[in-house]
């Protein structure tokens, strides 16, 4: 590559450090001088941010030399835009470093949620050269009047970790804000960011307007290869490996080794009560006190900012950290991973892997500890995956309703509205490129009046069409509403957590005010608990003690063993790539020869008493236990998939008279029990496998289910949020006394009931169907599986059977039951009142 | 064996209740939320919350327009199940001083002839301080009946003589019960045999955990007893058994 495209001021500043400019980093140069607009895929450590930055750096260096008073001379040129607002803080100042050295005039700002408001203002006037900030900011940017004039200039707009961005909504909120810059400023060229995925081509049509219905439209590629191969191997334990459980403590005195081996050790958990698990365990072996921390999102902000600033300063031995991007900062010399747990996808493997080393020639060097057997297979097939460097990011999202609402809204604060050309911008989004003009029309009937069939909202309408056929919002308030609700991030509510004296120190003390802040803990878990509960936290057993407006008062606990919560699963399913190699691995006893021998000979006993699932059907298990009867089957399709499988299987069952009680569901199996002999109901034809299995399962059942699933109501919840139906709760703005905020189950319920075809409605649906409740693999399951499910009667549980139903009792089960759960504690009482 | 007929006939037709005692008051309490004073043939209902769906949107929060249809299908399934002489609507049963104006002249009609051939009573609420317009009724302040005394907010006050035979409504009462883990939350009466809060009838009317502050100065010493309504019956559950949101 030709290095004539970076004047001398760059190629010296190249000199002076010994580097000579990379050939990628000269291919982006290139590709954007000739106004294209391009994706850069490269592994951490190659210079991704820099290679981003360069044509801008260039272009605004040239620009500075223009005389005066020259057209084009001032204004915003470029863009940066970062997942996190910490990472976009981060980079400006890692970009001063090199615009001082060169002695370059180039203004560089932030733009985040955190910055003060006279400094937004200003940025608006009067705007630096290049603004690094976040999705929502762009949101709310060009939902000002002022955006024309802002970003009519700007010619480069740069997408960083676009493989992340993607996966969510906010990447259908970037994707729709794209569409709009791309309207205001003609010359506007991307660039996108990304780590290795499996479809490019996904990435490089999101970057670039989809103008023919017909042809795919694409942005150039630079590709990096990917540098060293990474040595990954799985921990060859001395110790027996567990049947079930996600803490692997079995291992945890050789990892402690590990540690002590290495400069540095990242180790990867997969949530944060696992995090806290095993940092609590591997202090108790730490005889030599080795500085290990702990970091995890729920953490204090400054006590996260604390570890990292140690890790960077090489002070630390481990770090014990769930994967929150937030850790794209500088780590300092990391020579080790420990992923403990399954990895869930191979890309994510090596995303988590690549992240750690930022020098892309020296291999990155990896242990895997799987936390179970069947962990093991999983590990195995990353492990494969990685050396044949498959991917398996997921496929492009669609864009969702949601977001599209809350962009219409956005867009008809900043101009008046044509409905005509607005259906055109949006459709020129890769995600948003299905959309029909019925539904854009539904959208914009919802925004305007709420979208009912009952039209009796007109006169209290947000948006009007004027005679020009123009929509304009009807006032100034609105515009202030849509403000304070843009985003797509809802949080799970979250509670402070203040360190007080125990009540159960016997003195007589009220719990006192004004203890320490420990973090912050979702509102779910402290449902749970009930005074006295112990469990883990910030590396600390907890005892709780009370909740006090917004805030969970704990103590230090004298006990050694927590109540530990349970395991909330992994957010993220065990990927489908994943699933086929384990149950492919699993089909195939000649592979089995890299397996530890206990896995070897679990598999061995399976056959010998049981049979082998399959790569294509199912396998169902059924017998007798205690006094109950089981059913296993694996469909090794992850935890939601299973989990709405469970819910519907139940249904099934409870019709079909086998009086099922209850089911438990992990990433590879589902085990559902109850009172009737399910065995002796198959072979007296009361009972088919095939019947039970039936694809229309997800008809009429799921319905009656979905109506009153909560899972569901939280998706609407979020739904209605982002949509701006319902205003976000800020903080600060908590309930008083009286409830003031309307509820959103019960906007559910009456919505369902009297227009259950409503567009919000149709949201919630693609979100479940993709999200919590993974409809769509579910579907994907049944339909592959059909004719091909084996049923084998046994006298007693199978060896592949034994983990899911080690987890009975471990893991929440589930049921309807909410009834009965009344009904149940109502009894209590007429005992307590026989006694 | 006449007077069997009349028992046995009134066990068929009439909808079964959770029968307890307000001030010496044999009172019914229905799982859809209403209170039924046999001895009056009096039905009672509280914080209807009529147009709570149009009160919003005027101010941009498209809620569904459907609440206001919706409440009063349900208030016509009691009505004509109780067929009650005399209807009281405990106050709030417009979610803001225009809302009777609002009412759309179907429901208008529908609401009308759910009050032919009985007495209605409109009990005023802090969100209808002011009488419905163009709806049959008489407006009250409060209303004593016999030993009840019906009005929309309770007074605040442990003086069991002050409070004796108190029925309202205004807090939404609503309870949480956990079990096997699991925690379960409905609407709910609350009452200590001496006065009695009824739950919000309303479609979209949330509810108030009943170990909420606003409950404190209503009964001593957090003794009450709470029923949460179920699908088919109520479930009764003393204070001490119910816990936080």
């Amino acid at each position: 590559m030709d290095a004539s495209l970076l004047p001398n001021r760059f190629l010296n500043w190249f000199a002076e450090r010994g580097w000579s400019p990379r050939s990628h980093q000269l291919a982006l140069l290139d590709h954007l001088a000739r106004g294209r607009s391009t994706l850069l895929i490269a592994p951490t450590g190659a210079g991704k941010t820099l290679a981003g930055f360069l044509p801008s750096l260039v272009e605004l260096d040239m620009r500075s030399k223009l005389p005066p008073g020259s057209p084009g001379k001032k204004g915003l040129h470029t863009l940066y835009i970062s997942p996190l607002k910490a990472l976009a803080v981060d980079i400006a100042r890692n970009l001063e470093t090199p615009v001082s050295q060169m002695g370059l005039d180039i203004r560089i700002e932030t733009r985040t949620g955190d910055t003060p408001s006279h400094k937004r203002q200003r940025q608006k006037i009067n705007p630096p050269d290049m603004l690094l900030t976040t999705p929502e900011q762009i949101a709310l940017l060009v939902s000002d009047p002022a955006a024309q004039e802002l970003f009519a200039g700007v010619k480069t707009i740069i997408l960083d970790e676009l493989h992340a961005l993607v996966t969510s909504k906010r990447g259908d909120l970037l994707a729709l804000g794209l569409a709009r810059l791309r309207k205001l400023a003609p010359s506007l060229r991307s660039i996108g960011l990304s780590a290795t995925v499996a479809e490019p081509d996904d990435l490089r049509a999101y970057l670039v307007a989809q103008l023919d219905p017909e042809v795919r439209a694409l942005s150039d590629i630079v590709e990096v290869s990917g540098g060293a191969a990474p040595d990954i191997h799985i921990l060859d334990s001395e110790e027996r490996l567990p049947w079930s459980g996600h803490g692997a403590r079995y291992a945890y005195p050789e990892i402690y080794e590990l540690i002590k081996q290495h400069r540095v050790t990242l180790v990867f958990v997969n949530t944060r009560s696992q995090a806290e698990a095993v940092f609590q365990d591997i202090w108790r072996i730490n005889d030599e006190t080795l500085p290990i921390a702990l970091h995890h999102g729920s953490l204090d902000v400054a006590q996260r900012r604390r570890i990292e600033a140690a890790m960077a300063a090489g002070s630390l031995r481990a770090v014990v950290a769930t994967s929150s991007l937030d850790m794209g900062i500088d780590w300092g010399d990391i020579d080790l991973v420990i992923n403990i747990g399954a990895p869930k996808g191979a890309s994510r493997l090596a995303q988590r892997i690549g992240r750690a080393n930022h020098r892309m020639d020296e291999p990155s060097k990896a242990v895997l500890v799987p936390s179970n057997r069947f962990e093991v297979l999983e590990c195995q097939a990353a492990l494969a995956a990685s050396k044949r460097g498959d991917q398996d990011t997921p496929p492009l999202r669609k864009g969702a309703l949601d977001v599209l609402a809350q962009h219409v809204m956005g867009l008809a604060c900043a101009n008046p509205l044509d409905p005509l050309t607005t259906f055109d911008e949006i459709r020129s989004c890769e995600t948003y490129r299905h959309l029909d003009w019925e539904t854009f029309e539904r959208v914009l009937d919802f925004v305007a009046t709420g979208g009912y069939a009952l039209k009796s909202y007109d006169r209290y309408a947000k948006l009007k069409q004027g005679k020009d056929g123009l929509w304009r919002i009807a006032n100034q308030k609105i515009a202030q509403q849509y403000r304070l609700n843009v985003g797509t991030i809802v949080e799970a509510p979250m509670l402070k957590v203040r360190l007080v004296r125990s009540k159960a120190d016997g003195r007589r003390t009220p719990v006192g005010r004004g203890g320490r802040m420990l973090g912050e803990i979702e509102e779910w878990f402290v449902e749970q608990l009930t005074p006295g509960d112990t469990f883990i936290f910030g590396g600390e057993i907890l005892r709780f003690e009370s909740m006090k407006e917004a805030e969970v008062y704990v103590s230090r606990a004298k006990t050694e063993n927590p109540m530990i919560p349970s395991y909330q699963g992994g957010k993220f399913p065990l990927s489908t790539y994943l699933a086929d190699s384990v149950r492919h691995m699993l089909a195939t006893p000649s592979s089995w020869q890299f397996l530890p021998d206990q896995v070897r000979d679990w598999l061995r006993l399976q056959e010998e008493k049981s049979v082998l699932p399959t790569r294509d059907g199912l396998l169902v298990e059924t017998f007798p236990r205690g006094n109950k009867f089981y059913m296993v089957c694996y469909p090794f399709e992850g935890r939601l998939a299973h989990q709405t499988l469970g819910m519907l299987l139940t249904k099934r069952l409870e019709r079909a008279g086998a009086k099922p009680m209850g089911f438990v569901a992990n990433d590879y199996a589902l085990s559902i029990w109850g009172l009737m002999d399910l065995t002796q109901m198959c072979e007296t034809g009361r009972l088919s496998m095939d019947a039970l299995f039936e694809q229309d399962i997800l008809g009429d059942d799921l319905d009656a289910w979905l109506a009153e699933s909560h899972l569901m109501k939280r998706t609407f919840r979020y739904c209605a949020v982002i949509a701006g139906l319902i205003e976000r709760r800020h903080p600060g703005q908590e309930k008083t006394g009286r409830q003031v905020t309307v509820s959103s189950d019960l906007i559910y319920d009456v919505l369902r009931a009297h227009e259950p075809d409503h567009i919000l409605l149709k949201a919630t649906w693609n979100d479940a169907a993709e999200g919590l409740l993974d409809i769509s693999r579910l579907g994907e399951l049944l339909s592959r599986i059909r004719g091909r499910i084996t049923h084998t009667r046994l006298e007693r549980v199978s060896p592949l059977a034994v983990p899911v139903l080690l987890e009975i009792g471990r893991e929440p089960v589930y049921g309807e039951a909410m009834e009965s759960i009344l009904e149940d504690a109502a009894e209590d009482l007429v005992q307590e009142a026989l006694a | 064996m006449s007077a069997l007929n009349t028992d046995l006939a009134q066990f068929t037709v009439a909808p079964v209740c959770h029968d307890i005692q307000i001030n010496g008051q044999t009172v019914g309490l229905h799982d859809s939320g209403v209170l039924w004073w046999p001895e009056e043939s009096t039905l009672v209902v509280a914080d209807l919350h009529f147009e709570k769906g149009s009160s919003y949107a005027r101010r941009g929060v498209m809620l569904p327009p459907y609440d206001t249809a919706a409440t009063l299908e349900k208030l016509a399934a009691v009505i004509e199940a109780f067929d009650p002489a005399c209807v009281i609507a405990l106050g709030d049963s417009f979610h803001d001083r225009d809302g009777s104006d609002r009412l759309p002249p179907a429901y208008r009609a529908f609401l009308t002839t759910l009050q032919i051939n009985r007495d209605w009573i409109w009990v005023t609420g802090n969100h209808d301080p002011v009488a419905p317009v163009r709806l049959c009724g008489e407006s009250v302040e409060e209303i004593r009946i016999g030993q009840l005394n019906f009005r929309h907010e309770p007074v605040e006050t442990y003086d069991r003589e002050k409070c004796a035979g108190e029925v309202c409504g205004h807090l939404h009462p609503a309870a949480r019960v956990r079990r096997y883990g699991r925690s379960i939350r409905r609407a709910c009466f609350v009452t200590d045999g001496n006065r009695m809060v009824l739950p919000a009838f309303g479609a979209l009317t949330g509810g108030l955990n009943v170990t909420d502050r606003a409950f404190r100065p209503l009964f001593s010493a957090r003794k009450f007893s709470a029923f949460l309504l179920g699908n088919d019956r109520l479930y009764p559950f003393t204070a001490s058994r119910l816990i936080g949101d």
